[in-house]
């Protein structure tokens, strides 16, 4: 039998409101395992292991790739000439002096190198994250009439220069990424850590 | 006999009911027309797509090490294994096609109208879930293709300002795209999304005999009705419709065999070529290009080339290609036409669909070949003209010029 009000109304309304809430904080609890489940898991973290890389036999123009955290990362050596003409082009860069921090402070020059000549950079397209494809040669290419050697990303056509230097006026926001590496000797190049800072 | 047997039902579960809720008693218009095929033919591809996906996964192994292998050794080894892939491809392609010509017949005669207007978001979710359920199904044989349309389309959430890098990692499940992400994708596209999908076409399909079929004239065929209160201009879908329903899906089934038969990859398609080869981390392909039924939105994310209001050109591509998905829901409200159908709206409606829909192949195409700067002026035109059937509906639609709405169907 339902009595015609209910009976104290104001403890009712108490009542509704403290269940509601506790159910709330239960659900928010029982969210918790959902949503962390999703984030990388210990494996996922510890697999940032550097790379090592042997450069002794890549000789100027060429570009060898290496796989650091399942990343493709480009290593160029420059020939002579395209280091000389690195200012060439500034005015179709859009960060030509690199203010944008995706390198380490010490490839924050001209070259974007910690070893002029040698460029270490993530091909990981600032856009949407393919690989750019590497154009050494000069002049007329498919995709630029005054082209001054550099990258290309085949998805939606952003152009880096030689020293990972995004253009204007492309898809991609940033300059290429440097990622953390130093240069154990002339010939092995550590991927992943900083080496020693001085 | 039969009869008790209904009864012994009848008092438990409304069953008699229920078939004449939905059948021998679903008042049909009598002037459907060929459109109206296309609703009963995306349910027969839903149950394909079920039946071909189940049986899939008795095979496929997902992990990055497997899941490639594994999609060869149903081609190669499993008894039949190609034609069950043919037919989950060939399903996919099927569906893009058929729901996109359901959503243009809705916009033709106007059935997101009121009282239609929930019906016409449900369908759009379905729409919605139908885009999710072709990406991440895309990923899992972990070809080429798979792999970079993985990156490229997460890279998106990473373009989100302040923290779209850490969502990105958290949708991601690792610092990159990996076998992680795979499993989680997979998760997704056998489990989480065709359960959603079928929950939603169960109460679009209710809501649907709530407010009854729309029809090519728009006119409300529940004016007038007979003594029973059956509505003159309508037929019960049990026998009628479903007669003629069984000879289009006979139809449609021999196109269908005939695709996944002769033609499993459509010309690269409905599979396309790249992703014969195993994902490669470290190279991406010459081209990519995704499905053709993304490539208008694949256009309109490529077409936005310049940052705005300090937004970043690639977030704003991002929200251009998800807001040309997303506008579809806002319809109802954006259409102030007094009368539905586009055969009695005036010049500008009929102007403005045109262009839509010139538009939507258009950047189609655009979508599929290389970008050049051309055809980067054509996909920033065709995406403007694309939103301006949109954004402009609610002022064409209600200064323009409209013609008399018949009383009763026209069977012309
Ligand atoms: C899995 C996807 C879908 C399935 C299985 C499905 C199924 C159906 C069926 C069986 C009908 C009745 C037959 C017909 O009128 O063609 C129907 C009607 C309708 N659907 Fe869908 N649908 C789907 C997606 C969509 C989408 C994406 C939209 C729009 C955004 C939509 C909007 C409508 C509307 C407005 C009607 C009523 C049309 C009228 O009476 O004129 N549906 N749907
Ligand atoms: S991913 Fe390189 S331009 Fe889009």
């Amino acid at each position: 039998m339902q009595p015609k009000s209910p009976p104290n109304p104001g403890r009712r309304k108490f009542l509704i409101g403290a269940t509601s809430a506790v159910g709330a904080v239960g659900i928010a609890g029982a969210a918790v395992p959902f949503i962390s489940a999703f984030n990388p898991s210990a494996a996922a973290e510890a697999a940032g292991a550097p790379a090592v890389a042997d450069i002794s036999k890549l000789a100027p123009g060429e570009m060898i790739i290496v796989e650091w955290r399942g990343t493709p990362i480009y290593v160029v050596k420059h020939s002579e000439e395209s280091i000389n003409e690195i200012d060439k082009n500034l005015e179709r860069l859009a960060d030509p002096n690199s203010d944008t921090e995706v390198q380490p402070s010490y490839a924050k020059n001209k070259y974007r190198s910690r070893k002029p000549g040698i460029s270490v950079l993530s091909a990981v397209c600032t856009h949407l994250g393919c690989a750019p494809k590497y154009y050494p040669q000069l002049g007329v290419v498919d995709f630029d009439s005054e082209w001054q050697g550099g990258f290309f990303c085949p998805c939606h056509g952003s152009k880096f220069d030689l020293a990972g230097r995004v253009y204007a006026g492309v898809p991609a926001p940033d300059n290429l990424t440097v990622p953390p590496h130093y240069f154990k000797s002339d010939d092995v190049l550590i991927i992943g850590e900083d080496g020693d800072l001085a | 006999m039969v009869t008790r047997i209904m009864n012994w039902f009848d008092d438990r579960l409304p069953l008699t009911a229920t078939i004449e809720r939905h059948l021998t008693k679903y008042p049909a218009p009598i002037n459907m027309n060929i459109w109206y095929l296309a609703g009963v033919l995306l349910v027969v591809v839903l149950v394909i797509q079920l039946a071909s996906g189940i049986w899939l996964l008795m095979n496929y192994e997902a992990t990055a090490e497997g899941a490639f292998a594994s999609i060869q050794y149903i081609m190669r080894d499993v008894e039949y294994g190609y034609i069950i892939r043919y037919m989950h491809t060939t399903g996919a392609s099927a569906f893009f096609a058929l729901i996109y010509l359901h959503m243009f017949r809705g916009m033709m005669y106007g059935s997101y109208q009121k009282p239609r207007e929930l019906l016409w978001v449900l369908g759009w979710l379905t729409y919605v879930l139908l885009c999710a359920l072709g990406f991440t199904g895309y990923v899992l044989p972990w070809g080429q293709m798979s792999f970079w349309a993985a990156q490229v389309i997460l890279s998106l959430v990473g373009s989100i300002p302040v923290f779209g890098e850490e969502l990105l990692t958290w949708i991601r499940g690792d610092y990159l795209i990996s076998g992680i992400t795979l499993n989680r994708l997979f998760a997704f596209h056998v489990v989480l999304l065709p359960l959603a999908l079928i929950a939603v076409v169960f109460v679009h399909i209710l809501a649907l005999h709530e407010v009854g079929s729309n029809n090519p004239d728009g006119v409300d065929v529940k004016k007038f009705k007979d003594e029973d209160g059956v509505p003159l201009d309508t037929k019960p879908f049990f026998p009628y419709d479903v007669m003629h329903d069984l000879y289009a899906i006979g139809v449609f089934l021999i196109f269908f065999v005939t695709i996944m038969f002769f033609y499993p990859d459509g010309g690269g398609y409905v599979i396309e070529y790249v992703n014969y080869e195993a994902a490669d981390n470290l190279k991406t392909p010459e081209h990519i290009v995704p499905s053709w039924y993304y490539t208008p939105f694949y256009a309109m994310l490529r077409a936005v080339t310049f940052p705005l209001f300090g937004l970043s050109a690639k977030f704003l591509g991002f929200v251009v290609m998800a807001a040309g998905i997303a506008i579809f829901v806002a319809l109802p409200w954006l259409d102030r036409s007094p009368v539905k159908s586009i055969k009695y709206k005036g010049i500008y409606s009929k102007f403005f669909l045109a262009l839509f829909v010139v538009s939507f192949f258009v950047l189609g195409y655009l979508g599929s070949v290389t970008s050049t700067p051309g055809r980067t002026l054509a996909a920033q035109i065709f995406t403007v003209t694309y939103f301006a059937y949109f954004f402009l509906m609610p002022f064409y639609s209600k200064y323009e010029k409209c013609k008399p709405v018949p009383d009763r169907v026209s069977l012309s």
